[in-house]
């Protein structure tokens, strides 16, 4: 079709969420985007349009962004319904031009969730994530404290499990993509890597139930095993370890109807 | 004049730190919580302090920009960290690890930081694993290593092609303890607009919230910022968009001295601008270095061909051939200057032809594509969403990018800046890599200053310092600083200008790029400052910063960021100008040896330019620190 070889350039209408603030109405409302190469990034792209904006002496479109490069789990779009947008595995800052058709209607918006607000246009409040974090997710290991990281020996696949649900950015698309608002997958993936490691092990019960009931009354819903979390989420991490958080709370929950929290916890094997 | 005494402890050079923490003055448990420290950053280096210092009993305050802790610059990381465990038998140790960073620095940095860095760097990994970070491990159990640019043993740890990631989750999840604890206030969406001095001393700062604009002040007994490096002073840069100078740009208006500002460090393994739009650079790991081999067409006009088609006697692998005894790992100054001059002379590929060949063809057939996918796997994914293109099929084209910066502020050997009460952390400070870093020793450091230094070291200010004493935020400094803040942020809304932020970020970076990057010279830094003046002054003239200051504007925040870069650069140009000799990172041309080495000037320059602010439009004072090499022997960087 066009003459020039690698710059086959598209345009596509936004339709984009606009919120002036948190408890504000908000609307979709569309701009033109006009000849996007197709290696430009999403975002790139909304820069653009950004900047286009604020020479009309309109306001840009708030968006959250900053690593651009998958990891930082701050990009945080649904584009045409889909939490990062049509392609597995990658971030809204992972997707590119290339992915979307020559005149097409791209509609943007917020990931939606209760615990998550809006706080403006496409940002959303994901600290319910942080508060989690803070109930349990953690191994209480003192700065000076800890023996020679190679007392303990971690099998490979042990250690290669544990960093598969590491791997967690935090960026709430499984929330956003489940309709019930569940984070199971998010708290999966966190007690996963820490239960599955020795040195996780002292706290292992206190923290699944420190975490899923901070979860709970910060009104996230419940798992229905639809699986859309996983599907949605940047990293493919798997829902697998949803059923091992399922398996760690009852067992936790049971332990701890029959068992006095001891006073001191030992120092476990990290 | 400021006072620029480094505090070095005496003794020899294995004994220094653990002699200091014995002199250095402690305060005893009860008072603890009677001091209030402020902490500015969560990236490895604050949110290992923040977290470390609650745990010790004081009372501390962490504020952030970002949503969250865990979304600091410091989740990207890629290849690793580095420790002397010497786990793989291979001859490292405490003192090669210190001598290699030194060298790799080209003998611009204190030998006793160094030293230091050495010697924690073995605790850290105890630390990390304790806390449940998911090194890579052999089958056997045991960690895995692999080596990195610019050393030759394998002493870097690291977890998948997410170290940095891993490690950061790591300090977030010990600060989360202390958060819900109660111990660490933590403030996100918070960013800190000013520092407040008084009597001297770093007493506080001002914040502004992000997302509803209300400014506030909070006092403290100290004040620590560890808000990491400013490379994206450059606009293009492999750091994430938000990463900026702002905290230790105000610092040093305010009277801490800004060192080697124009140490910075360009990477030579990451992915080549393709356009105008481009907002950022992504960083190919280093690691692949390890078996990718770099490589252009010997002749110029192979360049536009298909690189399979190039036959093995047609490329020239130019590190393997210039420096054969470190060959693809030598260091990233020294790569990136190469890849520099390769295109310079034509032979670079791709549409731009800036870039060059990273190519796993031969790592392929040892290994297996298989095995390269398990150790690159994630590298190869991110390769192929940039550019579409299969790099187990067709080798990698990378270029040089801003990717670190070495120069920060100036602190002494208890990190603390010439202004008693602030210290400084991370990338933030100027202190333990000299004029270049090399691979996996930013992390390293990062958790050094905040796991293992800052403890001891800020005890000894605060025992000086009466327990509550602190000055109340009434106190007019604070008040001053208040509406100095708020005077700032009308001014841009009420700029009646025409153009976005980012107009004058992309100019500022091309001025730098072409004036203060990988190649530089008197003419080009005289021209650079000339330039970077005038575009300050359309900047403020014709900005537009839409919206109000009162919900979440992203171009308000931008354009603070962006008037700070626009004062740094013209600083950072003078400080290549006044450093009349080739060190690191820093190549003038001017000074260079026949085969395009760096030239260094030990007699005249080996010394630390501590810039010190005197006022708006006034030429800053350039003080040094003389450093004095006891125990290494300065000698030319050699990687033949
Ligand atoms: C792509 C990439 C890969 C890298 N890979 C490696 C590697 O493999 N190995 C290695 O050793 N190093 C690596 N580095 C370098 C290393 O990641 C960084 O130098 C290091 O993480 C910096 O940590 P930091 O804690 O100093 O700062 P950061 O992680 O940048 O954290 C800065 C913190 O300060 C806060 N902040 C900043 N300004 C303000 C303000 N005004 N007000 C409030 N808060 C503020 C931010 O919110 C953030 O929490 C890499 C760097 C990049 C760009
Ligand atoms: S911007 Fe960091 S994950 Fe997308």
């Amino acid at each position: 079709m066009s003459s020039e070889k690698n710059s086959k350039s598209i345009s596509v209408t936004l339709r984009v969420w606009r919120q002036a603030g948190p408890n504000k109405p908000g609307q979709f409302v569309e701009y033109p985007a006009h000849n996007l190469s197709p290696n430009m990034s999403f975002l790139e792209m909304l820069d653009v349009v950004n900047d286009e904006l604020t020479v009309k002496g309109q306001e840009p479109i708030a968006f959250a962004h900053d690593c651009r490069e998958g990891i930082c789990g701050t990009c945080s779009l649904v584009i045409n319904g889909e939490p990062h947008g049509p392609h597995e595995g990658v971030a809204s800052c992972q997707t590119y031009i290339r992915s979307f058709a020559d005149g097409e209607v791209v509609t943007i918006e917020p990931f939606r969730a209760a615990p998550f607000p809006v706080i403006k246009d496409l940002v959303t409040d994901r600290s319910a994530f942080d508060k989690i974090q803070q109930a349990g997710g953690f191994i209480t290991a003192r700065a000076g404290s800890a023996p020679d990281a190679n007392a303990t020996s971690i099998s490979k696949v042990d250690a290669d499990l544990a960093m598969d649900a590491a791997q967690c950015i935090g960026c709430g698309a499984c929330v956003a993509a489940c309709k019930n608002a569940s984070a199971m997958l998010f708290v999966a993936a966190k007690v996963s890597h820490l239960g599955i490691l020795p040195q996780g092990q002292a706290e292992r019960d206190k923290r699944v139930l420190a975490m899923v009931n901070t979860m709970d009354d910060l009104g996230f819903g419940g798992c229905t095993n639809q699986y859309e979390c996983s599907a949605a989420c940047p990293k493919l991490i798997s829902h697998d370890f949803i059923s091992r958080l399922n398996g760690d709370y009852i067992a936790a929950s049971f332990r701890s109807m029959f068992k006095q929290a001891p006073a001191q916890t030992d120092g476990g094997a990290g | 004049m400021a006072q620029l005494d480094p505090k070095i402890p005496s003794g020899p050079l294995a004994e220094k730190w653990r002699k200091h923490k014995m002199d250095i003055k402690l305060v005893n448990p009860a008072n603890k919580r009677k001091y209030e420290i402020i902490v500015v950053g969560a990236g490895l280096a604050g949110s290992s302090a923040a977290a470390t210092l609650g745990e010790l009993g004081y009372k501390v305050k962490n504020f952030v920009f970002h949503d969250s802790p865990r979304r600091a610059h410091s989740i990207a990381a890629q290849g690793g960290i580095n420790a002397a465990k010497n786990y793989q038998n291979d001859g490292d140790s405490v003192h090669r690890l210190f001598y290699d960073t030194i060298k790799g620095g080209d003998y611009r940095a204190r030998e006793a930081n160094i030293h230091r860095l050495a010697e924690v760097s073995v605790n850290i990994i105890d630390q990390c694993v304790a806390q449940g970070v998911p090194f890579a491990r052999e089958y056997g159990g045991l960690l895995a290593n692999r080596s990195f640019g610019g050393a030759q043993v394998s002493r870097t740890f690291y977890a998948r092609g997410q170290t940095g990631q891993q490690l950061l989750l790591g300090a977030y999840s010990a600060l989360s303890r202390m958060v819900g604890s109660g111990a660490v206030e933590l403030n996100t969406h918070s960013e800190m607009l000013d520092l407040v001095v008084v009597d001297g001393h770093a007493k506080g700062i001002i914040v502004r919230d992000l997302t509803t604009g209300v400014i506030t002040a909070h006092s403290a007994d100290a004040v620590i910022l560890a808000t990491g490096g400013y490379g994206n002073v450059f606009n293009l840069s492999t750091y994430a968009r938000g990463s900026n100078t702002t905290a230790i740009w105000r610092a040093y208006k305010k009277g801490a001295c800004f060192a080697n500002p124009s140490y910075a460090q360009i990477h030579p393994t990451c992915i080549p601008v393709s356009g105008d739009y481009q907002s950022k650079l992504t960083l190919m790991s280093e690691s692949l270095r390890n078996d990718g081999r770099i490589w252009v067409p010997k002749n110029k006009e192979d360049c536009g061909k298909p690189p399979a088609s190039i036959p093995e006697a047609d490329r020239d692998y130019y590190l393997e051939r210039m420096y054969p005894a470190f060959g693809n790992l030598c260091p990233r100054d020294i790569a990136s200057r190469a890849a520099k001059r390769v295109c310079d002379e034509g032979r670079g590929v791709g549409e731009t032809g800036l870039g060059v060949y990273l190519d796993f063809a031969d790592a392929i057939k040892r290994l297996g594509e298989a095995g390269v996918r398990e150790r690159y796997g994630n590298l190869f994914d991110i390769y192929h969403e940039i550019t579409n293109e299969n790099a187990y099929k067709v080798p990698m084209r990378i270029f040089p990018a801003v990717h670190y910066t070495m120069g920060g502020l100036w602190v002494d050997y208890n990190l603390m800046s010439n202004l008693p009460g602030l210290f400084v952390l991370g990338e933030a400070n100027f202190s333990d890599h000299g004029a270049n870093r090399l691979g996996a020793s930013a992390l390293m450091q990062g958790l050094a200053d905040g796991y293992f230094v800052i403890p001891y070291t800020v005890g000894d200010y605060l025992a000086g310092q009466k327990p509550n004493s602190r000055p109340s935020v009434n106190s007019h400094e604070f008040v001053k600083a208040i509406a100095d803040v708020e005077s700032s942020v009308a001014r841009f809304l009420s700029n009646k200008g025409k153009e976005p932020v980012s107009y004058y970020h992309k100019r500022l970076g091309k001025i730098l790029w072409q004036h203060c990057g990988m190649a530089r010279n008197k003419a080009g830094l005289e021209q650079g400052i000339k330039e970077i003046a005038q575009l300050r002054e359309e900047f403020w003239a014709n900005v537009k910063v839409p919206g109000s200051a009162d919900t979440l504007n992203q171009s308000l925040e931008q354009a603070g960021r962006v008037a700070d870069f626009l004062e740094l650069g013209e600083l950072m140009c003078r400080d290549a100008l006044s450093r009349e000799e080739s060190c690191g990172c820093h190549f003038r041309e001017e000074y260079q040896h026949p085969d395009g080495e760096c030239k260094r000037d030990d007699e005249n320059f080996s010394h630390v330019a501590a810039w010190e602010y005197q006022g708006e439009g006034k030429t800053p004072i350039r003080n040094v620190e003389k450093l004095n090499y006891e125990f290494t022997k300065m000698s030319v960087r050699n990687y033949k």
